[in-house]
């Protein structure tokens, strides 16, 4: 846990900042590009499944986080 | 598989075809219109793996893996009376894999049914979203088969936005409910060869499983977003995989036993997403996540991606992930288990290891569609290679098509 504590500060941080920025819609045009998608890309599905086969861990990524496959 | 893909292609078409006349939204709110073709994906992937620490075989023995996956996703949406904008996705996917190690449950056999399995896996979503109010919620159902594993599972979410769309809340449950047709080694069916505890053969296992995510997206800036998530899971059931051997110092001629694992598992995840647009051609897309369980697991994986735009339409996007994970408390190599312990694995995916992946990715998304097919919008190719501190490799080769 205490390797999670200086990323949790980092992101709180982060977040925190998030106030100062109050954008509009037509400011958003990069932030609408389909490769700023704020998620895995449809293409790596097959990747995320391997990773969730192979490794002990799973979750938080947009994948599966357990259950529905004789799988971890 | 040709035949599968060519099937998802032809069921692809004959759905566009069945909606092709589908009036337009007109400019009027809170009218009703009909349901209307949005997207569909159609994702091929061939993955194959190496190693030399089969589980099947007590943690010897090769890993080397062959599968061939396919899935087939489609999102239709229409407004109701009332403004909502109802979407929904259906997804079908086929898997099929062959392993030379499964193949080692009963190696008295020339090439046993566990040699090669498929899988079929469709699940269906319906989202409501108030757009004005910046909030929907959903529900979806899925289903799972292959020859020794079945699967129901369903889920619910809400998400909200706010008033200028820069912050979103999202919240899921889901949960599996799944049983294991179990199958023990071969030498290990008779009972007085069974060994302690756990499922016998051909029992029906159930194992169930939980999951909450909880995510936070947020713009920073013009060019710079990011998402939050942790996703509390629980697992309940039979979590070893019991046709997986276990041999130990102290067993009496070399007698192995079927892994025992604990029924119940609380894994605690939290990853989060930075994407940055440095200047007009690059974007770098980052992933973090730290990730701890009640089986002694922890691990830290880190991964960056830039796609570099080669032109509006074009990019290139190299990739790097780092993986670290320690040991779990019940995983030993072989022949290094004490029969006096109470639980035991020798999977490999379950000990101390790194791993490095990397790979690139091509996209192209032409305007006037793919190959100068309009209803293709997009395609995407990716290569990765993956290797393991344990000598584990493999490479994996994707598609996605996307049709509009």
């Amino acid at each position: 846990m205490k390797k999670l504590f200086p990323l949790a500060i980092l992101l709180a941080s982060l977040f925190g900042l998030s106030s100062c920025s109050n954008l509009k819609a037509y400011e958003k045009i990069k932030l609408k590009d389909a490769e700023m998608e704020l998620g895995a890309r449809t293409a790596e599905k097959f990747e995320q499944n391997f990773q969730l086969y192979r490794e002990g861990s799973s979750g938080a990524n947009g994948g599966k986080s357990g259950g529905g496959c004789g799988c971890n | 598989m040709k035949y599968i893909s060519l099937t998802l292609v032809a069921l692809y078409f004959s759905i566009i075809s069945s909606f092709a006349q589908t009036s337009k939204r007109d400019s009027v709110p809170y009218e009703k219109t009909k349901l209307k073709f949005e997207q569909a994906d159609l994702v091929n992937s061939y993955y194959h793996q190496d190693g030399n620490n089969s589980a099947v075989t007590g943690g010897i023995g090769t890993e080397k893996l062959t599968d061939f996956s396919n899935t087939f996703d489609l999102r239709m949406s229409r407004y109701g009376k009332t403004g909502l904008k109802h979407t929904y996705n259906f997804e079908l996917g086929v898997d099929t894999y062959t392993s030379a190690s499964s193949d080692k449950i009963d190696p008295t056999t020339i090439t046993s049914p566990s040699y090669s399995d498929v899988r079929v896996y469709p699940s269906l979503s319906w989202d409501i979203a108030n757009e004005q109010k910046g909030h929907s919620f959903g529900f979806n159902v899925s289903a799972s088969a292959e020859f020794d594993y079945t699967s129901i599972g369903g889920g619910v979410h809400y998400s909200k936005s706010t008033a200028d769309k820069n912050t979103e809340f999202d919240f899921k449950l889901n949960a599996f409910f799944d049983t294991w047709k179990v199958i023990l080694p071969v030498e290990l069916r008779a009972p007085e060869n069974y060994g302690a505890g756990g499922y016998l053969q051909n029992d029906r296992a159930p194992r169930n499983s939980f999951s909450a995510a909880f995510s936070l997206s947020q713009v920073f800036g013009k060019n710079f977003q990011g998402l939050l998530m942790f996703e509390p899971a629980y697992q309940q059931g039979l979590l070893a995989t019991r046709y997986q051997r276990v041999y130990f110092k102290d067993a009496l001629n070399n007698q192995p036993r079927a892994e025992l694992l604990p029924e119940q598992r609380v894994k605690f995840p939290i990853g989060a997403r930075l994407n940055y647009f440095l200047g007009d051609q690059v974007i770098l897309r980052t992933f973090l996540r730290y990730y701890s369980d009640n089986w002694g697991i922890s691990s830290q994986t880190a991964e960056i991606e830039t796609a570099i735009k080669l032109s509006p339409f074009a990019s290139v996007s190299p990739f790097y992930r780092y993986y670290q994970q320690s040991e779990s408390d019940y995983f030993a190599t072989y022949g290094q288990h004490s029969l006096t312990e109470e639980f035991y694995s020798s999977d490999y995916d379950l000990s101390k290891f790194n791993s490095n992946y990397y790979g690139a990715g091509l996209r192209f998304a032409p305007p006037a569609g793919v190959l100068g097919i309009s209803r293709i919008s997009m395609i995407e190719l990716r290569y990765g290679h993956y290797t393991r501190t344990n000598g584990l490799n493999s490479n994996i080769l994707s598609m996605n098509l996307r049709f509009k």
